[in-house]
């Protein structure tokens, strides 16, 4: 097992490697850059700026040095766009608010969802399945970019409980629209594997062998079904988990949160390469390092898997 | 009293495609210490029988009629009824043993919850006991291999601890259905001998749900042919191998291969079984039995008795059927 991970580990360097060259390369490849502006600098002012982000070199040079910062220094480089900022303060600065917000989606998207699929799954065919049905279904279709603006509306405007925007470190009032608005998406896919899932371990034959020995049902439920019916739920839940942790660029956007979410998105608008890379690399090492801790989990449950 | 009273079992399921009647008014009454075989082709309602008593009907599944076991009602019997005879007095051994043990957990926790759960022993004591019942099925280095998980085994080994954890509460009933289907010929043998020795031993009735006649012949006292959910022949099972009753039966006993008559054809009886869903009110084997007439397509003559302990459902007389 434990060489199992390190090789994982070693593998995951060229995987992250391979990221960085291809995301250089398309990030290139889009036309304009970061001090394309409408009107347009003056060429030698363009030169000038060039030359001191080190634009003017070859582009495998570029790379290298990119590449050499990063492993050296642990440097991602200077931002393009924010003169005084530097892209390690940036993920430094906006990353813990997402980890935050999306951490708390995650851990209650995992509880509502496993319990409403859970629920539904065991009163199958009954008015209670088809309200988490309906309900799962509804919070699918329902987009985050308009929910956002119906939370902000009836919390902020009419009830007037919450504030309409800012973080201000993360309190409370400031963290329940984003939490919601993330996590009803997640909440609502992961109610509905749970619940086919379970529906199909709970008519496979190790079941019935369990119903035969006369367990309550109760006992049936959490000591034989739910660890198989979760399988599914498990792989889902890593890719799921690095998406809430690195924000949503609408929870960002509409609530003021400041994450990396907006981050992203400005940097990628405004060619600031060397944020859109930073960003890039923190969500591939994040899914590199979530995708083995699913693989962990599914041979600590599934004990015909060994590596 | 009977150990186990079945009067006019029916067992049917609600599908999109409308009713499927699997089993018809089934009657039997089994003794203590008694063995009854049920035998007949897939699809003729065997396992689901077995399962409507024990209350392991699937969710679509209906069972009417009734079910008496030591005198107490079991037929859909609430769980406050039904559970306590779950495993603690009449227990069951499934078919395939690969996919009836669960894969998730070690043998001994799933062999010890049936003990602690039914008999409140504590886990050491339950596992120890666990040890003990794998010996008795003669699994080598049974005090080490407990603790493995059900892939670790090989087909006859796992369907050997379904056996062992069926009988750890020293159930007064046990019902096999299928026990060797999913097993080498080989390991079938050997599954079939150890349960006769375990039956014997542990003198406990015993049902075995079967297609094999040869099964049978070896292993029960009593015989019932099943087909298209309706006994057709019910008795002793010498006389019923000496002097087969029905078609039906004639027909599976002449499809029993036999290695003493070189050259011959395998005999099969033609056609396919019924689909279910029809109404049940003839013969279910009329439309691939050579003896059937107009009649037998919409009446069957009740089962009767024509010798001691010999019972038939028939609408041609034996002589017709000579």
């Amino acid at each position: 097992m434990f060489s199992y991970i390190l090789k994982r580990l070693a593998v995951a360097i060229p995987t992250l490697l391979l990221l960085i060259i291809i995301s250089f390369l398309l990030m290139r490849a889009a036309p304009g850059g970061p001090f394309t502006t409408e009107r347009g600098l003056p060429p030698q002012v363009l030169a000038n700026l060039e030359a001191k982000y080190g634009l003017d070199q070859p582009l495998w040079k570029q790379m290298v040095n990119y590449v050499w910062g990063i492993v050296a220094h642990f440097d991602f480089g200077p931002s393009f766009i924010y003169k005084d900022r530097t892209v390690n303060e940036i993920i430094a600065q906006g990353f813990p608010v997402t980890l935050t917000y999306g951490s708390i989606s995650f851990l209650l998207a995992v509880t509502v969802g496993v319990t409403l699929g859970v629920v539904a799954a065991i009163r199958h065919n009954t008015w209670l399945d088809y309200l988490a049905v309906g309900v799962s279904i509804g919070a699918q279709v329902l987009p985050n970019f308009v929910m956002a603006p119906i939370l902000v509306l009836i919390f902020t405007l009419w009830l007037r409980w919450l504030p309409g925007g800012g973080w201000e470190g993360g309190q409370w009032q400031y963290l329940v629209m984003p939490v919601i608005a993330l996590s009803t998406s997640f909440m609502a896919s992961i109610a509905r594997i749970t619940r086919s899932s379970m529906l199909e371990v709970l008519n496979s034959n190790h079941i019935r062998t369990a119903r035969a020995k006369g367990l309550p049902e109760r006992k049936i439920i959490l000591r034989h079904a739910l660890k198989p019916a979760l399988l599914p739920v498990i792989s889902y839940l890593g890719p799921a988990f690095v998406t809430m942790i690195t924000g949503s660029v609408v929870v960002d956007m509409y609530f003021s949160t400041g994450g990396i979410g907006k981050a992203f998105v400005d940097s990628a608008l405004n060619r600031d390469y060397a944020v859109m890379l930073g960003i890039t690399i923190l969500v591939g090492a994040l899914t590199i390092l979530f995708n083995l801790v699913v693989d962990i989990l599914y041979a600590w449950i599934d004990p015909k898997i060994r590596y | 009293m009977a150990l186990l009273e079945v009067r006019d079992l029916g067992v049917s399921f609600e599908t999109p495609d409308g009713t499927v009647n699997a089993v018809n008014g089934v009657s039997f009454t089994l003794e203590r210490g008694e063995t009854l075989g049920i035998v007949g082709e897939s699809g003729s309602g065997k396992s689901q029988l077995s399962f409507a008593i024990m209350g392991l009907l699937a969710r679509n599944g209906r069972a009417r009629g009734s079910v008496l076991f030591d005198g107490q009602e079991i037929l859909n019997a609430p769980p406050k009824v039904i559970n306590p005879i779950r495993a603690n007095r009449i227990a069951m051994v499934f078919q395939d043993p690969m996919t009836s043990l669960n894969p998730y957990m070690r043998v001994s926790d799933q062999m010890a919850e049936v003990l602690t759960h039914h008999k409140g022993m504590s886990r050491a004591q339950a596992v120890r006991e666990a040890i003990r019942m794998l010996d008795a099925v003669k699994i080598p280095d049974a005090a080490n291999r407990v603790h493995l998980y059900p892939h670790e085994f090989s087909g006859g080994m796992r369907q050997r601890v379904m056996i062992a954890m069926a009988l750890l509460c020293r159930p007064e009933l046990l019902i096999a259905d299928e026990p060797t289907t999913a097993l080498d010929v080989t390991v079938q043998a050997q599954i079939m001998s150890l349960l006769a020795e375990l039956q014997r031993e542990f003198a406990m009735a015993t049902i075995l749900i079967t297609h094999d006649l040869g099964v049978v012949a070896g292993f029960c006292r009593q015989v019932m042919v099943l087909y298209g959910g309706k006994v057709m022949e019910q008795s002793p099972t010498d006389p019923l191998f000496e002097t087969p009753s029905h078609p039906y039966t004639r027909g599976l006993l002449r499809a029993i291969p036999r290695v003493d008559r070189e050259g011959d054809q395998l005999e099969s009886i033609p056609g396919s079984p019924p689909n279910m869903t029809r109404e049940d009110r003839g013969c279910p084997f009329a439309p691939r039995c050579a003896h059937a007439g107009e009649d037998c397509l919409d009446h069957l003559a009740p089962l009767t008795e024509f010798a001691p302990g010999r019972l038939r459902a028939c609408n041609r007389s034996l002589e017709e059927i000579a």
